[in-house]
């Protein structure tokens, strides 16, 4: 035995493996095979936790995923998990769990006074204190923030390891219940490949808690042969494992746990694995949910579905309690009654809401001939505290009747669960005399099997799952019960409390502690949508999802309405089914396997000069080579400097690069390009831009003519993959007539850039036996045997080139051009200085004024576009907005009181004033000393010599600024000509 | 997530493809600027079957017609961009 509430034999346990763990501190035994819930109630713990809002004292409600009260963060440090369900977490040897939403301690819980003034806590109190005004929400803010809520976030990183795996089948069977299994046994009979998927650490579902008697076995023997058969013909069994998601074209996410919470992987390390399992089709056999019952007091310690009381007793080996109560409006929570009662429990009252004319089956008669039996009969109130039950009050026959009683279990009938045949697109019906909806039309290859379809009975369960399942199923071959396991629910669902009960306390939504009087007040203030009531009162919107309060309030509702049920209407069922944690999604794309990491082909050359790195996309990029005791600035501004007055080397490999060929490439890059190029002389290129077909700017790049119908597109870095499907979407779909092949040679070519005064004699110290090209033409040539590709560009101001070179030929290539700028007193240079750089010249980049709002006439481009048009983006242009003042211009702004321009900043008139543009990019002057920086100002271009302010609210910085031409170094534009 | 049949690759998940744009939203080189102020910025949406065009960015990189319902994802038929959309 562990714990006083433990019977001495029975259940599905193992009372050889006794099993330690903690609950807030305390050391506790239970047994393999026990739920968190089941060792603690076994042990006598009534109190599980606090509520949401009111603190008032909570037990444990169901034996299932629906438990809406025992949560409980389970496991420490790397590994734990807030907002666990206890009934949901099988306990382990060392499991640490802890109640949620108490403080100081469970048992004295200060936020309990709550409870007191839950009176000025009414239904949409949050949107109350809005209307109040802004100083009222602050003051309540503070409070709520601290008393609501309900686990603690982790406070370190998930230590675990997490998968996902891909899998194909014929038919996966969403539960292992009667229907479930009859129904993998059906498709695997017909051939088909099957996986089964159950939640529980154990197949068999509601026969864990009812045995019967199937196909003349025991049920764990019949289990046991389903279990054998189905991997015997190469189906997969996946237990503790939920499926959380069904989305399109029948691809449902399966969540399975290998780890309870909290606890310590195998030796494969894996915590859990995400399944995406695309099924030919799939079978929901997920069961039903019982629904709790409206009376005062019903979320006290000791109130428990009906079912639950009975799986304790049966699966778990606890009795929930030693003098019950129960209360029903079906036949189920009979079988609940009598097991009590065999268990040697007393039973205070049966109290069945049912008229007393009624037909009555034989397990009624049964237990009217044992048990006090009350039918018309309700429950007015359960009285107790954070201890346990004490008393309940009843309407019997009329009369208020004082019960004393230590266990309430509840029955107000099933729903059936529906919540993947939703996801999956499917409608509803609704049955009035069982008070349940069930599956109507579905949309994809999916159908609903058992209690979850509103199968009445185990026979109908087993007949539904196996005929279903497949086409070739015959009804007479489907697995049979015993007569008297065939136990139907003759339901007559009622929704109305006893009048005598206060509906303040008569809770609907136990996990966000919404009341059955909180649902009328809102129906009162006019939130008559059940979409409205939803977010108002806030049912329904708890980690459980309102799995068991959700019909409860539609009959609330529906009956404030006057309506049927149905024309209330549902909330939308949404993924995940029970909560799913993120580790399992992200599963190994964290940290430096979220997104690729791509290394230029001198990477490992540059790492040798041990540079300060620096993303650019998925690439990673030497952003400045520091020497000695440099930090980034001081490298970058001598790498800048040096090539203003020397020359530097930069590795430029990664721009994109297009190999553009045939009769038509000239006509295919005039669409591309808005530039002019068909005129282009073979050897010579030139600046380009491309425009979307909105007319803003895409990109820039080069466009050079290497033969009569070849050209070298190049564009940024960045920018590449984007433009690579931009010009197979022109090929392609644009223009499939032109005769043009694209190719995309990123990769296929490395190139080094040299730049600045000395460049010219560099080149040439290089590739002796070529003549240096002049600015803008190309050139072939060799060095150290490696063929190259010379072309005259500069990005820096300074005279320059690109030497490219195939990919893999590129090392001797770049250590060439590297010493060859050493003995000219140069070195090499990184993003960072090719930043300065280009800002002191003015040079557009992507994502800086390459922004995605900005035209070529914003950007002072004007003069650049081909007059004669036809380039995409040109019809565009004519839109009459480009034209409007008030356009964001391109300037540049020069700091006039010794200060730095901030980064990001916005620009200002006077203080206080509404922003007129904003700064994209800032550097300094690098030879003259001086912040300046790059920018849009709206009708820019007539602001010259204007004063503005530069103001960083994040950055918590100012400047003053005078609007400039956007180029401070060499505006003439002499340096980089030949 | 959709099950897109490539007609190149066979059936293949939604995560290897890229969706463009609906096929009548496609802006010609030669377009008005009418037609294509009413293209990008005043378009359908419609709720049931459309042409749309896709690309199997991650598979054989071909341009795709797709017939797809927007309101329930149904696929009805999936051909390469230069061949006739069936009516």
């Amino acid at each position: 035995m562990s714990g006083p509430m433990r019977l001495a034999d029975g259940g599905l346990i193992d009372r050889s493996r006794p099993v330690s763990f903690v609950f807030d501190g305390k050391t506790y035994q239970g047994f393999a095979g026990d739920s968190l819930a089941s060792a603690l109630l076994a042990n006598g713990v009534v109190l599980f936790g606090r509520s949401f809002k009111y603190h008032r004292p909570r037990g444990v409600m169901a034996a299932g995923i629906e438990e809406p009260s025992a949560l409980v963060q389970a496991g420490s440090g790397g590994r734990y998990e807030p907002n666990s369900r206890a009934t949901d977490v099988f306990i382990y040897e060392g499991l640490q769990s802890q109640s949620q939403n108490r403080w100081p301690s469970l048992g004295f819980d200060l936020g309990g006074l709550n409870s007191l003034i839950s009176p000025f806590i009414p239904a949409g109190f949050y949107y109350k204190t809005f209307f109040g005004g802004p100083k009222l929400w602050l003051l309540y803010e503070h409070l709520i923030r601290q008393m609501a809520g309900l686990g603690m976030p982790p406070t370190k990183a998930d230590a675990d390891v997490y998968e996902h795996r891909a899998a194909f089948c014929d038919v996966l069977v969403v539960g292992s219940g009667p229907a479930g299994l009859a129904a993998a046994l059906s498709a695997s009979a017909a051939g088909s490949r099957v996986i089964l998927a159950e939640q529980d650490e154990r197949i068999g579902g509601s026969l864990l808690t009812d045995p019967a008697t199937i196909d003349g076995l025991a049920s764990d023997l019949w289990i046991a042969k389903a279990r054998e058969t189905l991997i015997a013909a190469g189906g997969r069994i996946l237990t503790r494992t939920t499926a959380a998601g069904y989305y399109d074209h029948d691809l449902v996410n399966l969540v399975e746990r290998l780890t309870e919470p909290g606890q310590t992987p195998g030796p494969d390390g894996l915590a859990q694995r995400l399944w995406r399992v695309r099924a030919g089709k799939v079978i929901l056999a997920t069961g039903a949910f019982e629904r709790p019952r409206l009376f005062e007091g019903n979320d006290l310690p000791g109130v428990m579905l009906s079912g639950a009381v009975r799986t304790y007793l049966r699966r778990y080996g606890v009795r929930a309690g030693s003098r019950a109560v129960i209360t029903t409006d079906n036949d189920d929570a009979y079988r609940t009654a009598l097991a009590l009662a065999e268990a040697g429990a007393s039973i205070a009252a049966v109290l069945d809401s049912r008229p007393a004319d009624g037909d009555r089956s034989a397990l009624v008669q049964k237990a009217v001939a044992q048990l006090p039996v009350h039918f018309g009969a309700k429950l007015i109130a359960a009285k107790g505290s954070a201890k346990g039950l004490k008393a309940a009050s009843a309407l019997i026959g009329g009369k208020v009747t004082a019960l004393d009683c230590d266990l309430i279990a509840v029955s107000g009938g099933f729903s059936p669960v529906v919540h993947l045949h939703m996801q999956a697109g499917g409608t509803l019906a609704w049955d009035e005399l069982s008070g349940s909806f069930s599956p109507d039309l579905t949309r994809q290859n999916q159908t609903t099997v058992g209690a979850a379809a509103g199968a009445d009975g185990l026979s109908a369960t087993l007949l539904s799952g196996w005929t279903k399942a497949s086409d070739k199923a015959k009804a007479k071959a489907a697995p049979t019960c015993a007569a008297e396991d065939d136990v139907a629910l003759n339901i007559i669902a009622d929704w109305e409390p006893a009048p005598q009960a206060s509906l303040k306390k008569a809770f609907v939504d136990y996990q966000n502690d919404v009341t059955a009087a909180d649902l009328d007040l809102a129906w009162r203030e006019g939130y008559r949508s059940v979409e409205h009531l939803k977010r108002y009162t806030t049912l329904g919107m708890a980690t459980d999802q309102g799995k068991t309060s959700n019909l409860v309030g539609l009959a609330r509702l529906a009956k404030s309405e006057g309506r049927p049920v149905p024309s209330v209407g549902l909330t939308t069922f949404r993924p995940p089914y029970t909560p799913v944690t993120l580790g399992v999604l992200a599963a190994e794309a964290t940290g430096a396997h979220l997104d690729p990491r791509r290394r230029p082909v001198l990477y490992n050359i540059h790492a040798a000069e041990q540079p300060i790195w620096q993303p650019v996309g998925y690439w990673h990029r030497p952003r400045a080579y520091p020497m000695g005791a440099e930090n980034l600035h001081q490298a970058a501004l001598r790498e800048s400097l040096t090539v203003r007055t020397k020359v530097g080397v930069t590795d430029v490999s990664t721009l994109g690069k297009f190999d553009v060929s045939g009769p038509d490439a000239a006509i295919f890059l005039e669409l591309i390009c808005a530039t002019t190029v068909g005129k282009l002389a073979v050897g010579r290129g030139r600046y380009t831009i491309m425009l979307r077909e909105d007319g803003m700017v895409m990109d820039d790049g080069t466009v050079w003519r290497t033969e009569e119908n070849r050209f070298l597109l190049t564009s940024s870095t960045g920018g590449a993959d984007r433009m690579a499907a931009h010009l197979s979407y022109v090929r392609k779909v644009l223009a499939p007539e032109l005769k043009v092949a694209v190719a995309n040679v990123q990769e296929h070519w490395a190139a080094v850039a040299v730049a600045g005064p000395l460049a010219k004699d560099v080149v040439a110290a290089v590739l002796p036996q070529m003549a240096v090209p002049r600015h803008m033409s190309l050139d072939r040539g060799a060095l150290a045997g490696v063929p190259t590709l010379t072309l005259a560009a500069s990005y820096s101001g300074e005279r320059a080139f690109e030497i490219y070179a195939p990919s893999d030929q590129i090392a001797p290539v770049w250590a060439a051009i590297a010493q060859a700028a050493r003995d000219l007193g140069g070195c090499l240079y990184g993003l960072e200085a090719l930043e300065i750089l280009r800002i002191e010249k003015g040079h557009i980049v992507v994502g800086g004024e390459i922004d995605g709002r900005a035209s070529p006439h914003d950007l002072g481009l004007s003069k650049m576009l081909r007059p004669a048009g036809g380039y995409i983006g040109h019809t565009a242009l004519q839109r009459p907005a480009f034209a409007e003042s008030g356009r964001l211009q391109m300037i540049g702004l020069e700091a006039v009181d010794g200060s730095a321009i901030p980064e990001g900043s916005m620009l200002l008139t006077a203080p206080k004033t509404l922003p007129v543009g904003h700064v994209t990019a800032a550097g300094l002057n690098v030879i003259k000393g001086g912040s300046i920086a790059l920018g849009f100002l709206r009708d820019g271009f007539s602001r010259t010599d204007e004063s503005l302010i530069a103001w960083s609210p994040t950055r918590n910085q100012t400047a003053k600024v005078k609007v400039t031409a956007p180029v401070f170094y060499d505006v003439a534009g002499v340096q980089y000509r030949d | 997530m959709l099950l897109i049949a490539c007609p190149n690759c066979g059936p293949r998940a939604q995560a290897e493809f890229t969706f463009e744009r609906p096929l009548a939203s496609i802006v010609t080189p030669t377009e008005t600027l009418p037609d294509l102020i009413h293209k990008l910025f005043t378009r359908e949406n419609p709720r049931g079957p459309s042409w749309e065009l896709w690309r199997h960015t991650y598979g054989c990189a071909g341009w795709l017609k797709v017939h797809r319902d927007t309101h329930n994802h149904q696929i009805s038929a999936v051909v390469p961009v230069d061949m006739e959309t069936p009516s």
